[in-house]
């Protein structure tokens, strides 16, 4: 961690080759038009070598947290054990070399883990078919909604509004603006929960959707959902549920059962795929078969004796990604699916609604639990003991860093004020799990003895706290090169 | 927190200042502190028309961005040049170097609709509680 | 217990006590009955991890092996990736972490999209980029949205008949809800560009962006200056949009080129083309457009003490904040992929790079040229990188066959434009061999004496 490592541009010398490119072939070609000629000869680009290289970018990965090396308990995120077999399918050359345009007898192997995947992803939703192709849950969302106004189109009109709680993350009303959507707010009730009267209250034939996370972002089961559904479905509106938060109802409920209509799922959370800091993800969506029309080309269709693609859907909302979006990702989550089989997915349901419920229960005397509904597979505190202290819920995650744990979401869902959002997930074993809660536990103990220790934390990271208002102000970007020195 | 007599106020934490005609807009004290530091100002260009209540640029923090509503129709006459480089002259001084934009009153009669210093620092309290 | 979970039946019950529930059910009973009487979730028990292995091979075997002989691109390009970049990629301290949101102990990750956009900005020759995007595909859609932002009140889109078909087809998808862009298409002159008659002839007041392939779906290197010199007169936006990162190593920036936004898919550089994804997308634009930049964007910054950090910033732009009124509704990058991008570039330099672009559009050529020597003439005309376009319709009859027996004779042109009939797009890489190259040499003119190797 203490290792100074500068930009991989700082590094070098010029003329240093890093890695010996295989040799042009020789012969007679016409040359690239002088007009057409890059400008500036590559100049910036790093010159350095390979040993350079792979020790600029260990030592990086030193200087960050990570799933597999602590408990990293982001709400809403589901941070569980990304298998590492699954890395070694990834890279079988039958799949990693296989180009998207062969014919498709020649990705046979590649269509059944896709086909293999809609089905098992239809089994856990219990909707009617799935299209792989968005590359991240929002990305669902766009897919979602599209779906959505095209199944109003073909019924005259595409409505106007989508309703979306107030608890919602900020993808949904983006998506719906996107969309071309006006958003209107349902308010939660006292328990954190969407009632059927509120959704009746302001639905009407002008809402082309309701858009309902379950679990909703405090870990609640929404349980009018059936109701929920049965008012929007009695004005003519389809009930779009973001899936962010499966990893709570797998094997518990299905949203088929619910009243959903059309969903995404978060492979990258639910099924195990790697976070890699930020994505590649994938945000299959999930419809019922009102909507199967819509979905995007090309459809993955099912011949007697082989796989094949379908490009011709007229009524199809198009696609939103090159070929059929992140096949790398699909084939892993995939892998996740065999390895726990359907028994499997719905034990680590279980075992992580029991870890965030164990978590609850010992942090709930010293922490305020803004809603008593029982939780699922996360739970929702919030720092207002602490504020006699001027201790709050960033001083909390940033001195959690100390103790050698990744922070909860904080601040986030925004009905709660300072929230604290704990997802601890299934993989993480009892002793971890009172370790983090001893953490969290001592630094509340802290916040009474000596706040300033929490509220200068975190003390034993690569930095200190960042300035990030002097980062938004004047934005620095990226890495510029030195001006040539004078003379 | 600052509550100078010498600018009217609307229920959305602008002030606007009176001057030979033409009206100077800002954002209260108390705004710039709920708001906490200041990144960016988006103004509208000189020239263009508001109505009262109407969103005419956009304040952003770190953490959250807010509207900028006019207090008054009228046609706008100058900006801020020094905000573009300088966000934190909100925070320094709201009333003062930390103008956002210069107004040709359209209606003279809406400044009348306004809140004084005490109205507003009743709203305030109000809010805080 | 299932795979992958640590609990002992002892643990368990020591939760629950803890909890102060009986049963795991318990945790459960406030969700319907009905609905959880039907939950069962209708799949095969699990497999063991050398099930696993032995399954997947299985899969992974019907597909085609390294030998044969693929001539694709269109959108996916095979390189060779150096081994530093794998090793890199399985680094679980990067693989495993998130977007990085408590900076202090994510400074690998953003110092490395921090020089990722670097790497991005400079080879596409603007100021800045951002952090990325899904793919080149809703990168070119984000860019058509974003000049949507900037200009207002315009309408029209035009998008180059020479772009690659699914990134047009993205970009219509993404504006299917919105009412105030009109896409209207770039007709291709014969030469294989966007006809920039057509352009001038159709440019008007309205006129919002025009997006050019650069290199295009051809191959083609389009007169993407040309374009841009008549969009600005029209006061409306140029996006440049390149499939083949690549080609960036030898050609014009699209920055000095005129693109005031340059976007492209990053897959070529260090990641397989693993069926088509993941990619990623590169996003570069002026400085000043930068608060109407869509997706996540990192910066510098220091700490209390003054040491250089990196934390993700401008974030009043995205949805998490700005809600339905957010630039865009992206809230991740494709951070593992920009790691590989950073890698890769990172180990070719500025050498490597420079040879590596070299040794393709010679390769390419070459190949062109014996091509036509055996009959496959070149379509079009105008200058390629390491792809083209040939005449070969008794090939293209037969592509399916010869693809059958290992030789995927490039992609027929006419399964998207059915203008170009009996047409194969081919891309010749350094992956390419030249035992490979004769294959394809044999399929065009099979009756012509084998041919002797390119380097004789």
């Amino acid at each position: 961690m203490l290792l100074d490592e500068p930009l991989i541009f700082e590094r070098g010398s010029r003329g240093r080759e890093g890695w010996d490119v295989p040799p042009a072939p020789a012969g007679e070609v016409l040359p690239l038009p002088a007009e057409l000629r890059r400008e500036d000869d590559l100049a910036g680009l790093p010159e350095v070598g390979e040993l350079e290289v792979l020790r600029h970018f260990l030592r990086l990965s030193q200087w960050n947290y990570s799933a597999a090396t602590t408990l990293y308990p982001l709400g809403s995120c589901t941070m569980k054990y990304n298998p590492v077999v699954n890395e070694e399918a990834a890279r079988l050359a039958g799949f990693a070399r296989l180009h998207p345009l062969v014919p498709a007898a020649l990705a046979q192997g590649a269509l059944a883990v896709l086909a293999g995947l809609e089905d098992a992803l239809m089994a856990v939703t219990g909707l009617d078919a799935v299209c792989l192709q968005p590359a991240a849950g929002a990305h669902g969302e766009l897919l979602g909604l599209l779906l959505v106004r095209a199944y109003h189109v073909e019924r005259g009109n595409p409505r106007r509004r989508v309703l979306i709680p107030s608890s919602a993350h900020g993808t949904n009303p983006a998506s719906a603006a996107l969309c071309g959507y006006e958003v209107t707010e349902v308010p939660a009730n006292e328990r954190g929960l969407i009632s059927a009267a509120a959704v009746a209250t302001v639905m009407d034939e002008s809402v082309a959707a309701l858009m309902v996370t379950n679990p909703n972002t405090l870990g609640l089961f929404e349980e009018e959902i059936e109701a929920v559904s049965a008012a929007v479905h009695a004005r003519g509106g389809l009930v779009y549920m973001d899936g962010a938060n499966m990893n709570a109802l797998m094997g518990v409920a299905k949203p088929g059962d619910m009243g959903v209509d059309v969903m995404h799922l978060n492979l990258h959370k639910t099924f195990s795929t790697p976070h890699g800091g930020g994505g590649p993800g994938a945000g299959p969506v999930a419809v019922r078969a009102a909507l199967v029309d819509y979905l995007p080309v090309p459809r993955l269709v099912r011949r007697a004796d082989a796989f094949a693609w379908n490009e011709e859907a007229p009524k199809s909302v198009g696609r939103l990604h090159a070929f059929y979006g992140n096949f790398g990702i699909l084939l892993r989550a995939y892998a996740y699916i065999l390895r726990l089989g359907g028994a499997g997915l719905a034990e680590a349901t279980r075992l992580a609604v029991l870890n965030a419920n164990y978590l609850r229960a010992r942090l709930v005397s010293t922490y305020h639990l803004p809603y008593a509904t029982p939780s699922l597979h996360e739970c929702v505190f919030t720092d207002r003991n602490l504020q006699d202290h001027d201790v709050h819920t960033l001083d909390v995650a940033k001195r959690l860093l100390d103790y050698g744990f990744y922070a909860p979401t904080i601040y986030f869902p925004l009905v709660v004020k300072g929230a604290l959002m704990i997802e601890p997930t299934e993989s993480e074993s009892k002793e971890t799990l009172d370790e983090f809660a001893d953490a969290m536990l001592r630094i509340a103990a802290e916040a009474a003895t000596d706040p300033t220790l929490v509220r200068d934390a975190p003390h034993t990271a690569r930095t200190g706290r960042l300035d990030e208002t002097r980062a938004a102000r004047r934005p620095v970007l990226r890495w510029r090169p030195a001006p040539p020195a004078a003379g | 927190m600052e509550f100078p007599d010498d600018v009217r106020y609307t229920k959305d934490h602008e002030w606007l200042r009176l001057n030979n005609g033409d009206g100077v807009v800002g954002i209260t004290d108390f705004a710039q502190d709920q708001l906490g530091d200041v990144v960016f100002v988006e103004l509208p260009a000189v020239g263009a028309e508001l109505s009262q209540g109407q969103a005419f640029g956009v304040v952003e923090s770190n953490k959250t961005v807010s509207d900028l509503f006019a207090p008054v129709s009228g046609r706008v006459t100058a900006v801020n040049p020094a905000l573009r480089d300088e966000p934190e002259r909100v925070n320094q001084d709201p009333y003062g170097e930390g103008w956002m934009i210069r107004v040709a009153l359209g209606r003279r009669q809406e400044v009348d609709g306004l809140l004084d210093a005490a109205g507003y620092r009743a709203l305030v309290e109000d809010e805080k509680s | 217990m299932s795979a992958y979970t640590p609990h002992t039946p002892g643990d368990v019950a020591a939760m629950l006590a803890t909890i102060g529930v009986r049963s795991l059910d318990d945790l459960f009973a406030h969700v319907p009955a009905a609905l959880r009487a039907r939950a069962a979730i209708g799949l095969p028990a699990g497999l063991t991890e050398p099930e696993l292995r032995a399954h997947l091979d299985a899969l992974a075997a019907r597909d085609p092996g390294a030998e044969a002989a693929v001539f694709l691109g269109a959108g996916a390009y095979p390189h060779w990736s150096p081994a530093v970049v794998d090793q890199i990629l399985r680094r679980s301290e990067f693989a495993t972490a998130y977007t990085p949101y408590q900076p202090e102990v994510s400074q690998g990750t953003l110092q490395t999209i921090f020089e990722f956009q670097t790497f991005a900005a400079l080879l596409l020759g603007l100021e800045v980029a951002n952090a990325s995007m899904y793919d080149g595909a809703s990168a070119t859609a984000e860019a058509v949205l974003m000049a949507r932002r900037l200009l207002p009140g315009r309408r029209t889109a035009w998008l180059s008949r020479a772009l690659h078909p699914h990134y047009r087809a993205t970009v219509a998808t993404y504006l299917r809800g919105l009412h105030d862009v009109v896409l209207r298409e770039l007709p291709f002159a014969a030469d294989g560009r966007s006809d920039l008659g057509a352009l001038r002839a159709g440019l008007g007041e309205d006129a919002l962006c025009v997006v050019v392939g650069y290199p295009n779906v051809f191959g083609v290197v389009d007169d993407l200056a040309g374009a841009a010199a008549l969009v600005h007169e029209a006061g409306a936006l140029a996006v440049s949009v390149t499939t083949e990162p690549l080609a960036l190593a030898m050609l014009r920036s699209p920055g000095a080129s005129g693109a005031d936004v340059a976007v492209a898919e990053g897959q070529g550089f260090g990641l397989p083309v693993s069926y088509g994804g993941p990619g990623v997308g590169l996003f570069a634009i002026h400085e000043r457009h930068v608060r109407s930049m869509p997706g996540r964007v990192v910066g510098e910054t220091v700490d209390a003490q003054g040491r250089r950090g990196f934390v993700l910033t401008l974030a009043t732009r995205e949805q998490h904040i700005r809600r339905e009124r957010a630039t865009s509704n992206i809230c991740t990058n494709q951070g593992l992929c920009t790691l590989a991008v950073t890698v890769y570039l990172s180990m070719l330099g500025r050498q490597g790079l420079r040879a590596l672009a070299e040794a393709n559009y010679r390769a390419a050529h070459l190949a062109a040229a014996r091509l036509a020597a055996a009959g496959a003439t070149p379509a079009f005309g105008a200058p390629f990188f390491n792809e083209f376009v040939v005449r070969a319709p008794e090939v293209v009859a037969r592509w399916e066959t010869l693809a059958s027996e290992g030789l995927v004779a490039g992609f027929p042109l006419e399964r998207w434009y059915p203008e170009l009939a009996g047409t194969l797009l081919l891309c010749v890489t350094e992956t390419h061999s030249t035992a490979q190259i004769d294959r394809l040499l044999h399929a065009v003119a099979p009756l012509a004496p084998k041919p002797r190797a390119a380097r004789a």
